[in-house]
């Protein structure tokens, strides 16, 4: 039971991330039709400055991860921006050209982290309180888990309101569902597309900070690896849907930590619980080929 | 005309043949003279990713399906093979025999599956499965793959002149051999009547369906034929080179997306130079990030300069934004620009 306790919680904690990605992915997918592959490097980069900037603060680990994670997400909010300013916005309407820059984009600065920061990982800083653990039902699970959750609910909420209850929203989720009528009915569109990069970038950039809280170190491949499950996440929660991720999220977090530890145990093989998540993608595909959720942003 | 079409591909066709007998310099631009082992293994890879590019643009250029899972049906030919000589001690005819028929069946399995879903998300679901596939190779069941490391291939069941670097010449005329295969075969599979169905299901999937055609087995005929020449560049890959995890890597699909671009997408002999060029640009420029007059400069300029994907990345990118059509389409462009010239002098 315990252990089904931490599975649970840990699975969770993984979705989190999980979601945080998928979210701005399924975002700019539903808005704009882009497959956006520079999203990994939006999470490395966002991730490293973090760190960076940790190193230079002096003060309690709290202080170091709080002004590191600030900047690391005012990094991906920006570079997000940028990528879609200098090289999206030129090449609207050319679905397959956007998604090329942003493989070439995605290769480019994945190499730049390399040549950089080097291929080795960089201890990240983490309170101690997040590495104590608290029993909860007879298992002891490390508290940085319940961050990860906690700082996904508030995204989740945040995002769901944006889209309710503001006029930005209104215009995104408009613009999700007929983008041409939007900008016929004389609303510029271009706006909520740099918007919705930029918000994008920034979740990338928290998760690539929470991964590094998450696992106590970042690394190049970081980004790549964390887009790869969002990915799934996005084709399983159906694109532009917001709930959808989050559901799919939760459920690719927790089918990938059972199976690590059930299914991996019992076939002596530590990749069962990556590829139970592969999967599971097949066998939705299978079942319902336009995802959970239809194509709508709420 | 029809003649002259098959002048300059013949020429260069038999350039190619006679290279391992020549021994000048290429100064700048190989390691060695002509007849070097280094020179003709480098040579030999461009040629097997002049094939497999040909192969991804089958699937992307002459299809419209965009997959970014390729580089699971080229670690197949790695991998499969490898595996029956090294761990299972199998002769190579029944090692090449499993490998086409898993190279068959495998592509057909996961296509079926993948091609359920159209535009992004077939390209999502691809890169799943590959990923899959390097989970698997990264993990080592049962202590197949080697995972991170790899393994030694075992040699004995290969003939001798497959063997040592002095045979390289002989490796390097069946890496020709696979791309003049690749070609034939993309050529007449391309020429045929499932090959005008495939360009119309990338033109206008609605219209063929319209037409009273179902693009469905259509698009599993052209995703398997892709993955199944890709496996046997795979094979050669493991002759050249040996048996190494980067294979089964997203950013190896990535690279043949860059190679068929860069080459012009939709043509045959546009990917196959793009996949000839992209192998010899990168070889260059990582001997150039180890140079001296690299190394020396400032940061701002060292760092991008010795990683050779950030600049083939961004020659990718440079690419797609002002050379749609990638080199193959340069030729028109110039003789555009040269008429637009006179016209104006005449005018």
């Amino acid at each position: 039971m315990s252990t089904f306790v931490l599975l649970t919680i840990t699975g969770l904690g993984l979705g989190a991330m999980y979601f945080l990605v998928a979210s701005g992915l399924s975002l700019i997918y539903g808005l704009m039709g882009v497959l956006n592959f520079a999203h990994g490097a939006f999470i490395t980069f966002g991730a490293y400055a973090a760190w960076w900037l940790s190193t230079k603060v002096s003060g309690s680990f709290e202080v170091q991860l709080l002004v590191g994670a600030a900047f690391g997400l005012l990094v991906g909010a920006a570079l997000a921006a940028l990528v879609e300013l200098v090289f999206i916005r030129p090449l609207y309407r050319r679905p397959v050209e956007q998604v090329l820059v942003t493989v070439g984009l995605a290769l480019s600065l994945g190499a730049l982290v390399y040549g950089i920061w080097g291929a080795d990982a960089k201890f990240f800083p983490v309170p101690d309180w997040m590495l104590d653990t608290t029993t909860i039902l007879g298992a002891n699970i490390p508290n940085d888990r319940f961050v990860e959750i906690a700082v996904a609910i508030v995204v989740l909420l945040g995002l769901v309101g944006l889209l309710r209850f503001t006029r930005v929203g209104l215009v995104i989720r408009a613009g999700v569902e007929n983008r041409a009528m939007v900008t016929a009915l004389g609303i510029d569109v271009r706006k909520a597309f740099t918007l919705v990069f930029a918000l994008g970038g920034s979740l990338a950039a928290l998760a690539g900070v929470l991964s590094g809280v998450y696992y106590g170190t970042i690394d190049p491949a970081r980004g790549t690896s964390l887009l790869i499950f969002a990915f799934i996440v996005v084709v399983i929660g159906g694109f532009g849907s917001i709930g959808g991720s989050a559901v799919a999220a939760v459920a690719v977090g927790l089918v990938q930590q059972y199976a690590n530890f059930y299914v991996a145990d019992w076939l002596d093989w530590s990749g069962a619980g990556d590829v139970a998540v592969m999967l599971l993608l097949a066998s939705v595909l299978l079942l319902r080929p336009e995802g959970l959720a239809p194509k709508v942003a709420h | 005309m029809r003649a002259r079409t098959y002048v300059v591909p013949l020429a260069a066709l038999a350039l190619l043949a006679v290279v391992p007998l020549l021994s000048f310099d290429v100064p700048r631009l190989l390691p060695g003279p002509l007849d070097s082992p280094g020179t003709l293994q480098l040579l030999a890879l461009c040629l097997v990713f002049a094939g497999v590019a040909l192969s991804y643009d089958v699937l992307f250029g002459f299809t419209g399906l965009l997959s970014f899972g390729h580089a699971l049906y080229f670690a197949l030919g790695v991998y499969v093979p490898a595996i029956a000589l090294t761990k299972w001690e199998w002769g190579l005819p029944q090692a090449l025999l499993l490998l086409a028929a898993v190279a068959l069946v495998v592509p057909l399995v996961l296509g079926a599956v993948s091609l359920r879903v159209g535009g992004i998300a077939f390209a999502m679901v691809t890169l799943a499965f590959a990923q899959a596939g390097n989970i698997v190779v990264q993990t080592n069941p049962r202590n197949l793959t080697g995972g991170d490391e790899g393994f030694s291939l075992n040699v004995d069941p290969l003939p001798d002149f497959l063997i040592g670097v002095v045979n390289t010449k002989y490796l390097y005329w069946l890496a020709l051999g696979y791309a003049v295969l690749v070609f034939l075969v993309a050529r007449a599979a391309i020429g045929s009547s499932a090959g005008h169905v495939w360009r119309a299901i990338r033109d206008n999937e609605r219209r063929v369906e319209v037409l009273g055609l179902r693009p469905y087995p259509y698009k599993l005929i052209s995703f398997v034929l892709a993955c199944f020449l890709a496996s046997w560049g795979g094979f050669m890959w493991l002759l050249l080179i040996g048996v190494t995890p980067e294979v089964t890597a997203a950013t190896l699909t990535l690279t043949l997306l860059v190679m068929v671009v860069l080459g012009g997408a939709g043509t045959r002999f546009g990917a196959m130079v793009g996949g000839f060029a992209y192998t010899l640009l990168d070889y260059r420029l990582r001997s150039l990030a180890g140079e001296e007059r690299i190394q020396d400069l400032p940061d701002v300029f060292r760092v991008p300069l010795s990683e050779p994907l950030f600049l083939l990345g961004a020659l990718f990118v440079a690419v797609v934004f002002f050379v749609p059509g990638g080199l193959a389409s340069l030729p028109a462009r110039l003789r555009l620009l040269v008429w637009r010239r006179r016209a104006e002098e005449a005018s």
